[in-house]
């Protein structure tokens, strides 16, 4: 399976990214800020992610709300999201509507200052304050989000700190912050357009360079404070969280190979096996035959510097406690690190990475994504393309080296999520267990 | 900071001419036995989505019998006469091909994505899964288990919270709707083996049943592989009582569940309205996308943008065959709790008063006219949509003309399915938060009587 693809660069830096297909009447377009919270300062964390807000509040040419309005009234669905180490924008509109949408993204990404107000700001701020308190202070377990990372990578690491950022900082965020990073990161050198659907070439490119064109090149962004890293954490680190929680829960985090390279796919290919779907070694192990854990899977953060994370996340039956859940978990990777894996269960790993590379495929957005990242990640939006053939280039023998080398107890972050003593909560759970002895 | 530091602009552009767009066209044929099947050829990738829709939801559960249709369905890949789960896991898997199940109150679905060089052996599976399921004890235990873990889950979280109790709180207590779809403690443990293999027997028969395939594949072939797996299978099943679905609260009531020291409140603001099948349709869908289905519908801009109260606010119809929830919901910060019930309140009222702006009405129209292609970009979406049909009994041109009748409806329309289904004076307000700090606050707002649960002891807790 092939997208077509191809690459074209502006005077100003930006990279364009034309893939066609004229199945169906619609366009999407993708935009890769290479920039993420990676690049906050240190006393404004979760910065990169309230700009992002701030990019839908309109620009020079373009009202308050009137973004999403415009997109929308177009027949569009839109979205943004903030990442470590990238911000992307991206919209899917009917065919005939490409022409706004490259206006509207050249728009915030050439003139987004002067639609910036104090009052904007504030409002948005109160945004991202209000979401934190909803994915993170107000779930169970949302703290994970922040505390993983905090585990595993140093304090002084860029990928250490918390996306969302904390109350304070998001308090201290200031216009001037709003227009230095702008200035900095925002700028075409720094970003990658992907065009996936239906258009015409021609027209297309000169669309964009009408509307990117004029928009100046950037002074260059400040390189990111050192990112790598040993490749293991030389220890079993440990946290354990008292939480508002109904089940225990476990996060194991190992550092693997980083996105994109040899090792990733092997570490990629052992997180389908350990917990990929019912057939995974965790679901059959864990949840099936021990009955220790009520759902269990496996899977990278797909980072593509430092050092990626290798995630295994498994959560609690009623009854079974922190200790047995974090025992037998541990057991499956100590049986995978020393006994490795069969060809048959890499064959089914790649089975099923291999139908959902196609399946995935059928979303035009998808395709621009998947396009973005690699032009991003790699200066070549084709590898795309070498995707399916680089997992099954992927032997049992690299499967296991990768075990053999980053699952052992030299290598694991546990992060643990305990019920909160309360005497509401021995009393439900007492209960819970009665009902299913 | 002067403009003139900033490349200029171009004029906003018009659009261009708008490409045709069409619906797949699909083939519905039934097989002497009853089961429907639709296929839909689409070819531009090498995928199948086979999609088995029965009739055999949860309101299929009898009375002390809830969460029966769900924990049937989620059991179907446990095993069948000739495979065991992991079997069954391992002939898929190697093949890439994932089968997913879920059950709502209408119906209960099995879904299988393939490519389509493996859809032989997709269908030989899914004529196993529902016709010869084995339901193993030692799985059903499992999955009641599971059960248990779910409803511990659910009862920690805010968002789960509000959900079991506006249900639970909307609908009259006889009504299958104001028990959880899934099941309760006590229902699932009189879901014994005898039980799910009797509700399998009653209600997983060619008559209850249809088939989507669409993808790489032709009519010709699709119904030769339904023939081929299903054309035998005999039997029809009893037809499904009208399920209770009156409100249980005639007048506006405030029901605060107490979570202590919680950040935010969860709310969610509504009552029964229509069915699915229901003549104004179309209107309710462009009037609920201006109320709050859009980014930039009403409840959105006056709690988010304007207010900065929430990170979102969105109101739905709930649809289903029966009377179905509309309801308005968002998470705030503990401190606006009142003020943001007052304002959907205000809103919920104000769209009642007078017809929508026109600008209002074309983006809402103009919406859901352009969007309607990227709704369909995968199989599984067009396999999801041909679903929807059978299960509200849609007629087959349903989807051919949906964008005509979209931009059919006028501000007229508008305010009139505003003023007869929406009813303030019915408002269900579902608040789980910090009663503490709220449940003044809320009281004072006179909506309507007030009270205070508590999920840890409440008795009658969903």
């Amino acid at each position: 399976m092939q997208i077509p693809v191809s690459t074209h660069r502006l005077p100003n830096g930006l990279v364009v990214v034309l893939s066609e297909d004229h199945t169906a009447p619609i366009v999407a377009v993708n935009l890769w800020y290479h920039v993420g919270s990676a690049n906050e300062r240190l006393d404004r964390t979760g910065f990169a992610h309230l700009f992002e807000h701030m990019l839908f509040q309109g620009s020079q040419n373009v009202e308050a709300n009137e973004h999403f309005e415009l997109v929308q009234r177009a027949g569009g669905t839109l979205n943004g999201s903030t990442w470590l180490d990238r911000t992307n924008y991206y919209e899917t509109v009917p065919s005939n509507q490409l022409a706004l949408a490259l206006w509207l993204e050249a728009d915030r990404m050439g003139r987004l200052i002067p639609g910036m107000t104090q009052a904007k700001l504030d409002t948005q701020r109160d945004v991202v304050k209000n979401e934190r308190r909803w994915t993170v202070d107000n779930q169970p377990y949302g703290s994970w989000w922040e505390k993983l990372p905090a585990l595993c990578f140093p304090d002084t690491h860029p990928f250490h700190h918390s996306l969302i950022g904390s109350m304070e900082h998001l308090s201290d965020a200031t216009l001037e912050d709003v227009a230095d990073f702008f200035r900095t990161y925002y700028t075409p050198d720094n970003a990658v357009l992907t065009i996936a659907g239906d258009f015409d070439p021609a027209d297309a490119m000169a669309l964009v360079e009408a509307h990117f064109g004029p928009i100046p090149r950037g002074a260059g962004r400040p390189p990111l404070a050192p990112m790598d890293l040993p490749p293991t954490f030389g220890a079993t680190l440990r946290e354990t969280v008292e939480d508002d929680v109904a089940l225990p829960r476990l996060f194991v985090a190992s550092r693997s190979p980083v996105f994109g390279s040899d090792g990733y796919y092997a570490a990629s290919i052992a997180a389908a096996i350990l917990g990929l779907r019912t057939g995974s070694r965790l679901e059959r192990s864990l949840v099936r035959e021990q009955r220790i854990a009520s759902q269990a899977s496996a899977f990278t953060y797909d980072l593509a510097k430092g050092s990626d994370l290798f995630v295994v996340d498994v959560t609690a039956m009623p009854g079974i406690t922190a200790e047995q859940l974090t025992e037998a978990t541990l057991r499956e990777l100590d049986r995978m690190q020393q006994e490795g894996v069969t060809d048959r269960e890499v064959a089914r790993a790649v089975a099923l990475v291999e139908t959902a590379f196609v399946v995935g495929l059928q979303s035009v957005a998808e395709r621009a994504d998947q396009l973005s990242r690699f032009a991003t990640y790699f200066g070549d939006a084709t590898i795309a393309n070498t995707q399916v053939d680089r997992y099954r280039a992927i032997s049992a023998a690299d499967v296991t080296r990768f075990a053999r080398e980053r699952l052992g107890a030299d290598n694991r972050a546990l992060l643990l999520y305990v019920p909160a003593e309360r005497t509401d909560d021995a009393s439900n759970s007492e209960m819970l267990v009665e009902a299913g002895a | 900071m002067s403009t003139s530091t900033f490349p200029t602009a171009l004029p906003k552009p018009q659009p261009g001419t708008p490409r045709p767009y069409k619906f797949p066209a699909f083939t519905q044929h039934t097989l002497p036995n009853g089961l429907r099947v639709t296929v839909a050829p689409v070819r531009s990738l090498p995928v199948v989505s086979t999609l088995a829709v029965v009739d055999a939801g949860a309101t299929r559960d009898a009375e002390g019998f809830e969460g029966l249709s769900r924990l049937v369905t989620r059991a179907l890949d446990e095993g069948t006469a000739t495979m065991d789960a992991m079997q069954l896991a391992e002939r898929l898997e190697l093949l890439g091909t994932t089968l997913d199940t879920g059950a709502d109150w209408d119906s209960t679905i099995v879904q299988l994505t393939s490519l389509s060089s493996r859809v032989d052996d997709a269908f030989a599976v899914l004529s196993e899964v529902l016709r010869t399921p084995s339901f193993p004890a030692a799985e059903l235990d499992r999955l009641r288990e599971e059960r248990l873990a779910d409803l511990a889950q659910l009862r920690a979280e805010p968002r789960g919270l509000a959900d079991v109790y506006f249900s639970r709180l909307l609908y009259d207590g006889t009504s299958r709707f104001s028990r959880l779809a899934g099941g309760d403690e006590q229902s699932i443990q009189r879901a014994t083996r005898d039980e799910v293999v009797r509700f399998h027997e009653t209600y997983f028969r060619p008559t209850t049943t249809a088939l989507m395939i669409v993808g790489d594949i032709s009519v010709t072939d699709g119904i030769a592989l339904a023939e081929r797996h299903f054309g035998d299978w005999r039997g029809a099943a009893p037809a499904l009582a009208e399920p209770v679905d009156r409100q249980r609260y005639s007048d506006t009531r405030v029901h605060v569940i107490a979570k202590a020291d919680a950040p935010q409140s969860e709310l969610r603001v509504g009552h029964v309205a229509v069915p699915r099948l229901h003549d104004d349709y179309f209107p309710l869908v462009v009037m609920n996308a201006i109320l709050g289905g859009l980014f930039s519908s009403r409840l959105n801009l006056n709690l988010r943008e304007a207010h900065a109260y929430t990170y979102g606010a969105h109101s739905a119809f709930d649809w289903r065959r029966a009377a179905s929830p509309f309801e308005a919901s968002t998470a705030v910060e503990t401190g606006v709790t009142a003020a943001a019930v007052r304002e959907i309140i205000s809103e919920i009222t104000r769209i009642r008063e007078s017809e929508v702006s026109e600008a209002e009405l074309s983006l809402a129209v103009s919406y859901l006219d352009g969007v309607f292609p990227i709704r369909f970009e995968t199989t599984a979406a067009v396999a999801g949509g041909l679903a929807n049909l059978e299960i509200f009994r849609l007629p087959p041109d349903y989807f051919d003309s949906y964008r005509a009748r979209v931009r059919a409806v006028s501000a007229a329309d508008v305010l009139r399915v505003a003023r007869t289904h929406l009813d303030p004076a019915r408002l269900q307000i579902v608040v789980v938060g910090d009663a503490n700090a709220i449940a003044e606050p809320l009281a004072a707002i006179g909506a309507g009587p007030l009270t205070v649960y508590d999920p840890a002891t409440d008795a009658d807790r969903p």
